[in-house]
C-alpha cells in the first residue's frame, strides 16, 4: 500500500507558504491559457454563428471574400431560378448585398475603427433569420436610413438611435437597432443597397456578394451544382457557416499560436516554481523521508507520493487560475477581421472543455515540476539522511 | 547466547566478517574491521562505544538501511547482504523494527497514523489494522493520546510511540539507537522498562546503542565496540523463562 495521501495534504497545509509560489505560477498559466483560447474560441464562434447552414453566399469565383467580390445583376437574375432556392409569395429568398467599410471612433480608445457597412434589400431579415430588431424599425427602400447591430451602437460612438452620421459623402439616419444573436452581423450596420451604391458611387446594378436562403440545408449541392454548370455565371457558392469559419481562421490560429507562446514560457516559470517547491518539501522532510523508507515503503511509493503532492498543488493552481478567467465569460471584446479589415466585437467562451484543457496543463507542469524531487527523494541514501540533523 | 567471536551458530542474528569502510574525501575510513556477531531469540543486547566507533553504522547495517564493505549477516536464515534494494526494501518491513535517538514521527501524523504506517505494508485489513495499532499502543500505555500529534507529546510520550509503531507489525528484532539519549532520567527510567518488557513478556529481540551504564546495565549483554570490532563487557544472569 502507498504512503497516505493524509501525510501530504498535511504536509502541504503545514508548508503552505512554500506552496503559494508554485501555486500561484501554475494558476497565472493556466489563467493566461484558458483566456487566451477562450478568446479564440468566442471569435470563433461569433464568426461561425453568424453564418446559417441552409443559406448559401454566393461572390464571384476566386474571391477570398465579400470585399474583393463583385456580381452582376444579370447574374442574380440567373441564379434566383436555380433549383434549391426558397421563395415566399413576394419571390426568391435571394438578398443582393453591397459591403463597404467606413470608419467610426470607437467609444472605448476614441481612434477610429472600421465597421463593414452591408448595403441589402428588404429581404434580408428573410434570409438572414437570426437578425431581429430590436429597437426602432428597419430602414425604408429608397431612403438614407440605418440599422445598426447592437454591438456596434456600443462599441462606437455616434450610433444611437435617432442619430443622424456622415460617411461615404452621405447623410444617413439611424431609424433601428437590431439584434444578431452575437454574430459577426451585431458589429455590422446595415442600409439601402442602392443607397449605398449611390453614395459611394458604384454602379447600381453590381453587388458583392448574394445571400441566398435554400429550401433545406440538403438542396446546397444542387444548388451549386447548377451554378457551377451554367456557364453565364462565374461564380462560386459556399455554406455561409463554411464561409465565416474560414474567416475566422487566421485570427483564431494567431490567437491560438500566441497564447500557447504565451503560455509555453509561462509555464516553463512555472514549472521552474513547481520544482524550487518541491526540492525544498524534500530537502526539508529528507529526515522524515528517510523514516519512512527505514518502515520499509519502497522508492517507487517514495516517488509516487511526492508526485502526489506536486500533483495536488498543481490541480489547486489550476483550479484557480480557471476559477480567475471565469468571469471573462461573456465579456465583450473587439478584434479585427484579417479577411474583411472590419472592426468585429465578440466575447470570451470560456467552455467546460477549456477549463478542463487548464486543469490538464496544470497536472502536467505539476508532473514535470514534482518528479526531478521526488526521484531526489527516493534516492538519497537512508543512512546518511537519517544520520543528518 | 551472544557471542562475538564467530563460532556460534543456530543464531537468529548470524554476522561474520563485516567491514565497512567510508571515504571521506581522499581519507578512507575503515570503521568496521572484520566484525562477528550471533544473537539468539530473545536477547537483549547493548553496545556502547566511544563517539564515532561505528555504533551506528553496525545498527544500520544490521537494519539494511546501509550495505557493508564486506562480510555477511543472515538473518533467520536469510543472507540480506546480498540482497537488491527492492528485496532488502520489503524486508526491513517484516523483519525490523527501528527506534531512533530523536523518535522520527512524522509530524503531520497523529499518533495512530504513525503507528499505523507499517501496517499499510501488509495486507492487513482496515479493522485489523485498528485492532493491531490498539494493542500497540496499549502497550506502550498510550491508549488516550491515539490523536494527539507528535508536538502535543512529551519526549517519553514520542518515544513510546516510536517504540509502538517499531513492535506493531511484530517484527523479528528491534534496533534502538541511543533511544533515551534525548530524554531526561525519568522519561528514559520510564522506556527501558517498557523494552526490558518487550523481552521479558513479549520474547522481543532487542539490539540497542547506548552511552549511558545505567541504561546498558537492563540489557542481558553489553558488548564494546572497540577498533571496529565487539567485545564482551558484561553479561547478567538472566532469570528462567
Ligand atoms: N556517510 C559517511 N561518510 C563518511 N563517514 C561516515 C559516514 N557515516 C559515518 N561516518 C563515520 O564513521 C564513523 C562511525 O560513525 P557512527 O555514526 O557509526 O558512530 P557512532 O558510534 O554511532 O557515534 P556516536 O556515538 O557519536 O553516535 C565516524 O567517524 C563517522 O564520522
Ligand atoms: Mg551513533
Amino acid at each position: 500500500m502507498a504512503i497516505p495521501v493524509i501525510y501530504n495534504m498535511r504536509s502541504v497545509k503545514a508548508r503552505w507558504t512554500s506552496a503559494v509560489v508554485a501555486v500561484l505560477g501554475i494558476a497565472g498559466t493556466v489563467g493566461v491559457f484558458v483566456a487566451m483560447l477562450s478568446l479564440a474560441r468566442g471569435f470563433k464562434a461569433t464568426l461561425v454563428h453568424s453564418g446559417s447552414a441552409r443559406n448559401a453566399m454566393v461572390r464571384r469565383a476566386g474571391s477570398t471574400s465579400e470585399m474583393d467580390s463583385v456580381i452582376q445583376l444579370d447574374q442574380e437574375k440567373i441564379l434566383e431560378d436555380a433549383p434549391g432556392v426558397a421563395r415566399t409569395a413576394e419571390g426568391p429568398l435571394v438578398s443582393p448585398e453591397v459591403v463597404v467599410i467606413a470608419p467610426f471612433p470607437m467609444r472605448s480608445t476614441g481612434t477610429d475603427a472600421n465597421v463593414q457597412i452591408r448595403g441589402v434589400s428588404t429581404k434580408a431579415p428573410q434570409v438572414h433569420e437570426n437578425v431581429k430588431i430590436i429597437a426602432g424599425r428597419f430602414f425604408q427602400p429608397g431612403v438614407s436610413e440605418l440599422v445598426v447591430g447592437k454591438n456596434a451602437v456600443h462599441s462606437y460612438s455616434g450610433l444611437d438611435l435617432g442619430n443622424t452620421v456622415r460617411f461615404g459623402g452621405g447623410q444617413w439616419k439611424i431609424v433601428g437597432v437590431f439584434d444578431a444573436g452575437g454574430t459577426a452581423f451585431d458589429s455590422e450596420v446595415w442600409c439601402d443597397s442602392n443607397i449605398l451604391s449611390q453614395v459611394y458611387s458604384r454602379p447600381a446594378s453590381i453587388f458583392s456578394s448574394l445571400a441566398v436562403r435554400l429550401n433545406s440545408p440538403d438542396a446546397m449541392s444542387a444548388f451549386k451544382d447548377a451554378l457551377t454548370s451554367d456557364p453565364r455565371l462565374t461564380l462560386q457558392a459556399e455554406r455561409e457557416v463554411d464561409y465565416y469559419d474560414k474567416q475566422s481562421r487566421v485570427l483564431t490560429t494567431l490567437i491560438t499560436v500566441l497564447g500557447s507562446i504565451v503560455a509555453a514560457v509561462m509555464g516553463i516559470g512555472a514549472v521552474f516554481g513547481a520544482l524550487n517547491t518541491m526540492y525544498s518539501a524534500v530537502a526539508e522532510r529528507s529526515r522524515e523521508i528517510a523514516t519512512i523508507r527505514a518502515l520499509g515503503f519502497g522508492a517507487a511509493s517514495v516517488v509516487s507520493s511526492f508526485v502526489l503532492e506536486a500533483l495536488l498543488i498543481s490541480s489547486v493552481g489550476g483550479a484557480l487560475g480557471c476559477v480567475a478567467v471565469l468571469p471573462l465569460n461573456g465579456f465583450t471584446t473587439g478584434a479585427m477581421n484579417w479577411q474583411t479589415f472590419s472592426h468585429l466585437a465578440f466575447a470570451f467562451r470560456v467552455t467546460p472543455i477549456l477549463l478542463a484543457g487548464g486543469i490538464v496543463f496544470a497536472l502536467v507542469m505539476g508532473l514535470v515540476g514534482g518528479l526531478p524531487p521526488a526521484i531526489r527523494a527516493a534516492r538519497r541514501p537512508v543512512a546518511d539522511a537519517l544520520r543528518a540533523l | 547466547m551472544v557471542r562475538v567471536d564467530g563460532n556460534g551458530n543456530s543464531s537468529l542474528i548470524c554476522v561474520r566478517g563485516l567491514d565497512k569502510k567510508y571515504q571521506r574525501g581522499s581519507e578512507e575510513i575503515h570503521v568496521l574491521q572484520g566484525l562477528n556477531l550471533d544473537v539468539e531469540k530473545g536477547e537483549f543486547v547493548a553496545f556502547m562505544g566511544p563517539s564515532g566507533s561505528g555504533k551506528t553504522t553496525l545498527l544500520n547495517l544490521l537494519g539494511g538501511v546501509d550495505v557493508p564493505t564486506r562480510g555477511r549477516i543472515t538473518v533467520a536464515g536469510d543472507e540480506i547482504t546480498h540482497m537488491s534494494g527492492s528485496k532488502l526494501t520489503n524486508w526491513r518491513a517484516r523483519h525490523v523494527g527501528f527506534v531512533f535517538q530523536v523518535f522520527n514521527l512524522i509530524p503531520v501524523l497523529t499518533a495512530y497514523q504513525n503507528v499505523e504506517l507499517p501496517l499499510l505494508l501488509t495486507k492487513l485489513s482496515k479493522a485489523e489494522r485498528r485492532k493491531h495499532v490498539g494493542t500497540a499502543l496499549a502497550v506502550v500505555d498510550l491508549s488516550d493520546r491515539v490523536d494527539h500529534y507528535p508536538r502535543q507529546l512529551s519526549g517519553g510520550q514520542e518515544q513510546r510511540v516510536a517504540i509502538a509503531r517499531a513492535i506493531v507489525s511484530d517484527p523479528t528484532f528491534l534496533l534502538c539507537d541511543e533511544p533515551t539519549g534525548d530524554l531526561d532520567r525519568k522519561s528514559a527510567d520510564q522506556i527501558m522498562t517498557l523494552i526490558e518488557r518487550l523481552v521479558e513478556e513479549y520474547g522481543k529481540t532487542v539490539l540497542m546503542v547506548t552511552h549511558d551504564p545505567l541504561v546498558a546495565k537492563r540489557a542481558h549483554t553489553t558488548l564494546h565496540l572497540e577498533k571496529g570490532a565487539l567485545v564482551e563487557a558484561a553479561t547478567k544472569e538472566v532469570g528462567a523463562s
